[in-house]
């Protein structure tokens, strides 16, 4: 993968709104901000209640995802090109989702709702309705997915990625500063992980960062490029992002998000965590 | 908990907090963006930068301005960007509410 493949600018997004084959869709953490103005002919999916089971805490399942695309319109050979807002988070959180079932055609809008804003391009209210469609989903690739298990078996041995803002990872803050902060799971990060805040990736106006300096900022921060990786964060959305970056853009072969995240780790007991600046050494057996 | 009409050049009014945040335990930074005109900017991306300027987090302004975020006690960068222009403010925040106004210029 690469820049080419996976990322569109707004300046592209413009050009082909409304190409037939080509579907806008709008992924926010805010399931609201959709309604007040999308780009034009964009569908919406929100992250919680279409992509969550409602009662577990899981992904919605292969049927259940051909059954929501099939009736948002979304067919099996069209390029779905995500974005939202949030610096695109939930717009990569999606990206990666449809990658784990499998979508062949699939970009990520650079610099997401804000860029499209702050350049006053065209947002509308209008409603948008799409002929279904039949679509078909892979069974999940679980590939680019890391559970639990996988990640405490991963400290000392893999990279591990923490990229939550520096004060959640040093266990100043429990959650990103726009959440309160009264939360269940225990603060800190997990033991080896490198603090590697998935802002550093993106420009200010929501942009990713050149190729070159991405090399620059994993490198620097010791990422060894021989040995696989797991991204996570709190609940898997910001880890998306730096997914994103590592296999999407960089290209790096073996990248897995970690979805269970922080809710889950400093939920789980007697396992290792790490407090303060420093990623911490494995626990001695 | 009401919610006034905002007028920029009013004293600063904050996003109304949820029933469940408890002032207590909570650092609360919150405030209206302003235009240089002492119009209220919806729509605006407040972020928070931390004490070594490192990003924190991030959001959108309501129509009336406002903006808000959960933090912890200590110094504060909130950096505004809006099609009305930037804005930049340095705060030291502690336990309970802290307000503070952004003017962006364009």
């Amino acid at each position: 993968m690469s820049r080419d493949s996976a990322l569109v600018s707004a300046d592209w997004a413009e050009k082909y709104l409304g190409a037939p084959g080509i579907v806008f869709v709008e992924v926010d953490e805010d399931t609201t901000a959709y309604d007040t103005g999308h780009i034009p002919g964009a569908v919406k999916l929100d992250w919680k209640s279409d992509l969550q089971d409602p009662v577990r805490r899981d992904f919605v399942n292969q049927q259940q995802f051909e059954a929501l695309l099939s009736e948002r319109g979304i067919g099996n050979g069209d390029q779905v090109v995500l974005y939202g807002g949030n610096n695109n988070w939930f717009a990569a959180y999606a990206y990666w989702y449809f990658k784990l079932y499998g979508h062949g055609d699939l970009k990520l809008l650079d610099g997401g709702r804000k860029k499209w804003e702050l350049g006053n391009r065209p947002l509308v209210t209008d409603p948008v309705s799409r002929t279904a469609t039949s679509y078909r989903a892979q069974t999940q690739d679980q590939s680019i997915r890391a559970f639990r298990d996988e990640v405490i078996a991963a400290i000392g041995a893999k990279n591990l990625v923490d990229v939550r803002s520096p004060d959640e990872y040093a266990g100043r803050l429990l959650a990103p500063a726009h959440l309160p902060q009264e939360q269940a799971q225990r603060a800190g990060h997990i033991p080896t992980a490198l603090s590697v805040p998935w802002s550093k990736a993106a420009n200010e106006d929501g942009t990713f960062k050149s190729d070159d300096e991405l090399r620059q900022l994993y490198g620097g921060a010791g990422l060894d490029g021989s040995k696989s990786t797991i991204a996570y964060c709190r609940i898997g959305e910001r880890s998306s992002h730096t997914w994103f970056v590592l296999r999407e853009l960089l290209g790096h072969s073996d990248v897995k998000n970690y979805d269970g995240s922080w809710t889950e780790y400093g939920s789980l007991v007697g396992v290792p965590v790490a407090l303060g600046d420093e990623p911490g050494d494995p626990p001695s057996n | 908990m009401t919610t006034n009409s905002v007028g920029c050049g009013a004293p600063v009014q904050s996003a109304p907090l949820p029933a469940s945040v408890d002032l207590e335990k909570e650092t609360v930074i919150t405030g209206v963006v302003c235009s240089g005109e002492g119009d209220p900017v919806g729509g605006a991306y407040v972020r928070l930068l931390d004490a070594t300027g490192e990003f924190t987090a991030e959001v959108v302004t309501s129509p009336e301005g406002q903006f808000r975020f959960f933090a912890a006690p200590g110094t504060w960068t909130l950096r505004a960007l809006s099609r009305a222009g930037n804005a930049d403010a340095k705060l030291t925040a502690g336990r309970g509410l802290n307000e503070v106004a952004l003017s962006v210029i364009a």
